[in-house]
């Protein structure tokens, strides 16, 4: 890892800070697009003299981590020096131009919320011993049945109680298929995304294009939280938002707490680790599975909604994009930890933000690679970090009671 | 006075075995009470419906002569019932309070932990039986000693007066278990009641105060340590007499037909479990690697039997450097291999007994003519081993899976000792065998011996190594710690140098002067 933040560093010196002419400054607009409140004036950096420093950061922790060797934050360094790469990245496109960086931030908020809760989900499931891979496909449905309700009831609540029941149900066939029968957790989860593919394909083809009037849901409006909405930058990027993002936050909470200092976690941290060790201490490890199960179909479900009711407006095929599975790459970077997996989530949504920011900026690099980023990411994080982290011992392994 | 608990009639049928037949047992107050009974004999049925995990199909439970229906675990806790189970039911990513509290938290403010009070009774209790942990440990980091002692601590943070140990010496070295003795007296004398399941006939007589036979499901005498003796408890468990020495004579060691020099393997996860080792054998000896489970002995055996790769070092086989060699070269030379496991490395367990017995010589005339099998032969010599080796099979054509442990192990026996072999490795041969196929088998291993292969024996059971041992070395945390004859050592000594004492130590100063250099 620590070559990794080695190379990191010489690709901030030998790229970005030779190719910058010495004199231009990057210019960074502060406050995103459509919002009064909170504003402040924008950045205005030397490009060379920023990246030259960032450089400098970049090597500093590479040595420090050489040294002292790779303990428990070794993945928290990696995120700080892709974290710096990025900024530099930034700062090195930029220049001499200027860059909406707030506005690109609000959009990476909002593009981290289905990938975050994509790997809320997945890891309530699976820290009880399922692996749910057919959140892709919940939030599919969800998001199509979400759009379907909230343009029929004209009311974005009912759609979203639609969308969570929608996911929940998929959740309880997925509960069914692996807990009570046993079948291979990863088949019954990839069953449920392709049935969902092609039932949101249908119905969408047959009902929504055909008549307009069923995929025009209400969307959720901006709330601005009163008070925190003021702060410069955090404010408008996190406090003056859709309820989406405020619930992604709430589900941190309650599931950090909840998992690790309530008893309801420990038994349910307990049967994913060792079912048989739960079952001797009298713990319903099927009732506890089926619960997770469940939760999981909730949050996929609020994940869903937030396509169509909180970010587009409108249900288009295929609109999750995968998000669901770049969800549980996050809960696996995030090592199954709530916090963790809403770092990652960030740092995807980060990605995708960046690959469309740059593309208007008419970058030197084509769109198509800046669209491939955040999978790129995806794919070097799951080469990097997998094995590494500690996944639930009796994850994906059915409960025999022999 | 009426006894804490008492069983009466307890009858389980599972699909085509009746593993409880009408068993009565009754526990007195403060006693330990053994059960004694060979694999599959049904003593741990007979505890998991006591423990709530099975429902009896017959028979009644009676605790202080109330009658109680056990339906789940959760009503036999309620009863003051607590079992320590074979493998353990510990949570490794857990600390110990977590695991202690698991299923009966203390609770504050609704549903939060309270971990503190959880860690407080944890030490309450470690104190008054003399059980030492650190409430906050990881599981993952305790030895497998201190881990036992928390599943007892589980026990006892709920108030248990009846314990259930369930073989609990497998995975303990000789003085751990010596240590776990004094834990169940201690507890015994504070009144709890105790139940000690095993088939090691040693303990039974080092602790019971009571000892119960069962056979085949029944319950078949019962006797105490004062008037039992290690032949009668064995002619019990067994059914007939049995000779638990083996006759062995003297025999001088003739060529050289095994050489390991410097020998280093690395696990999967690339830490070196194998750590320098030489070694030889000779022809007509058995050399016992002797060695509390997962000190690196699995990895060796394999590194010598050519299934994994060696880091550094060499392995020479009658001459012939084999370090790189493929299994099948390895076979092909004269060496003979019985695995730890012999479900999943030794047998393929779908195929039939027939088939199973030509796994190392299938592609050779006579079995096959071309790339055909020849079935009629294969059954012929199939039907010759049976007899000779006197498996226990219906047919040469039926699934090995379906053969008891016992048979599985003798067809692995057969198929390698019924070759010219100049080496065999045996590693764990006996395992989870009952006292009449260890016999055999044992037999079958010195017979190799007298007519003048090299053994390599990897062995746990420090008996096993004791009985048919030429010399024994004694392995450590992957080093060799000492290679020494194996006269005039005492299991004792052994059992301290399977615990990672230095032979200076263990050993007498004549003993370690005959010890080859440690490496």
């Amino acid at each position: 890892m620590g070559i990794i933040e080695l190379l990191i560093s010489l690709l901030i010196f030998l790229v970005f800070v030779r190719t910058v002419a010495p004199d231009v400054v990057t210019t960074f607009v502060m406050t995103p697009g459509g919002i009064d409140i909170g504003t402040i004036g924008d950045w205005i950096l030397p490009s060379r003299l920023t990246l030259i420093i960032l450089g400098v950061l970049c090597l500093l922790i590479s040595i420090f981590q050489l040294i002292k060797g790779f303990g428990r934050g070794t993945n928290g360094m990696v995120g700080l020096c892709a974290l710096l790469l990025i900024f530099g990245f930034l700062t090195w496109q930029a220049s001499d131009r200027s860059l909406n960086l707030a506005g690109m931030l609000t959009s990476a908020v909002l593009l981290a919320v289905p990938i975050t809760l994509g790997a809320f989900s997945g890891l309530i499931s699976e820290r009880a011993g399922v692996i749910n891979i057919a959140i892709e496909g919940m939030m599919l449905m969800a998001s199509m049945v979400g759009a379907l309700i909230g343009s029929i009831t004209q009311n974005a609540w009912v759609g979203l109680l639609g969308a969570i029941g929608a996911a929940v149900l998929l959740a309880l066939i997925h509960a069914v298929l692996s807990i009570k029968y046993k079948i291979n957790q990863v088949i019954s989860g990839t069953v449920i995304n392709i049935f969902s593919a092609g039932m949101t394909a249908f119905i969408s083809q047959k009902f929504l294009q055909t008549n307009q009037a069923l995929n025009r849901p209400p969307l959720f409006p901006r709330v601005p939280i009163p008070g925190l909405a003021h702060i410069p930058v955090v404010g408008p990027i996190l406090f003056n938002t859709n309820m989406f993002v405020y619930l992604m936050f709430a589900f941190l909470i309650i599931l950090q707490v909840a998992l690790f200092s309530t008893r309801w976690g420990l038994r349910h941290r307990a049967v994913g680790e060792h079912p048989k060790a739960a079952d001797t201490l009298g713990i319903n490890v099927i009732r506890t599975r089926y619960t997770a199960v469940l939760l999981s179909g909730i949050v996929a479900g609020v994940a869903g909604a937030f396509f169509t009711l909180g970010s587009v407006g409108r249900f288009d095929e295929g609109i999750t994009a995968g998000k669901g599975f770049i969800g549980l790459a996050a809960m696996i970077f995030g090592n199954w930890n709530p916090i963790g997996s809403l770092g990652a989530g960030l740092l995807f949504g980060f990605a995708d933000a960046i690959g469309s920011k740059l593309s208007l900026l008419g970058s030197k690099i084509p769109a198509q690679f800046m669209a491939m980023a955040p999978y790129l990411i995806t794919m070097i994080v799951l080469a990097g970090f997998i094995g590494r982290g500690q996944a639930p011992a009796a994850d994906g392994e059915p409960y025999d009671k022999e | 006075m009426t006894p804490i608990l008492q069983l009466k009639g307890i009858t389980k049928q599972f699909p085509g075995v009746l593993a409880n037949d009408h068993i009565d047992l009754t526990l007195n107050k403060g006693e330990i009470l053994a059960l004694l009974g060979e694999n599959g004999a049904g003593k741990t049925t007979l505890m998991n419906i006591l423990y709530g995990l099975y429902q009896p199909d017959e028979g009644e439970i009676l605790i202080e002569g109330k009658q109680l229906i056990v339906d789940s675990p959760t009503d036999a806790i309620k009863a003051g019932i607590g079992m320590v189970h074979q493998h353990f039911m510990l949570i490794p990513v857990f600390t110990v309070t977590e695991n202690v509290m698991l299923g009966d938290e203390t609770i504050k403010y609704g549903d939060f932990l309270d971990r503190q009070r959880a860690a407080d009774r944890i030490i309450e209790i470690s104190e008054t039986y003399n059980l030492a942990v650190d409430p906050n440990d990881y599981i993952r980091d305790l030895p497998v000693g201190v881990q036992q002692r928390v599943e007892i601590i589980k026990l006892l943070f709920r108030e248990a007066e009846i314990l259930i140990f369930d073989e609990p010496t497998a995975v303990l070295t000789p003085q751990e278990a010596d240590e776990l003795f004094s834990i169940m007296r201690s507890l015994a004398e504070q009144g709890k009641s105790i139940i000690f399941i095993t088939h090691k006939l040693r303990e039974v007589l080092a602790i019971a105060d009571r000892i119960m036979v069962i056979r085949r499901g029944a319950m078949v005498g019962e006797t105490t340590p004062e008037e039992a003796d290690k032949n009668s408890l064995a002619a019990m468990m067994v059914g007939r007499a049995v000779d638990l020495e083996v006759d062995k004579t003297d025999k001088e060691p003739g060529e050289l037909i095994l050489s390991i020099k410097d020998l280093v393997v690395a696990d999967k996860f690339q830490n070196i479990v194998v750590d320098n080792v030489s070694l030889d054998v000779h022809a007509g000896e058995i050399v016992g690697v002797a060695g509390v489970q997962g000190n690196g002995q699995t990895e060796f055996v394999e590194a010598v039997t050519g299934l994994r790769k060696s880091a550094e070092g060499t392995i020479t086989l009658l001459g012939e450097d084999v370090t790189k060699a493929t299994p099948r070269q390895i076979t092909e030379m004269g060496s003979a291999h019985v695995p730890e496991d012999r479900q999943i490395d030794g047998l393929v367990l779908p195929f039939p007994v027939a088939e199973n017995l030509v796994l190392c010589t299938y592609y050779k005339e006579p079995f096959s003519k071309g790339v055909i099998l020849q079935y009629k032969t294969i059954l012929n010599h199939a039907e010759q081993l049976i007899e000779d080796f006197d498996i226990r099979t219906p047919s040469p054509l039926t699934p090995v899976s379906s053969l008891s442990g016992g048979n599985q192990q003798k067809v692995i026996i057969a198929r390698e000792l019924s070759r010219p072999i100049q080496l065999l490795v045996a590693s764990q041969p006996t395992r989870g065998l009952d006292v009449g196929s260890i016999e055999y088998i044992h037999k079958r291993i010195v017979q190799k011996r007298d007519e003048g292969s090299a053994v390599l024996l990897i062995s746990p059971e420090l008996d096993e190594i004791m009985e048919l041992s030429d010399r024994i070395v004694v392995m450590y945390r992957g080093k060799i710690i000492a290679n020494l004859p194996n006269k005039g050592v005492t299991k004792e000594q052994v059992g301290l140098l399977m615990a990672g004492v230095t032979p200076e130590e263990a050993l007498s100063e004549d003993q370690a002067k005959i010890t080859e250099p440690a490496n």
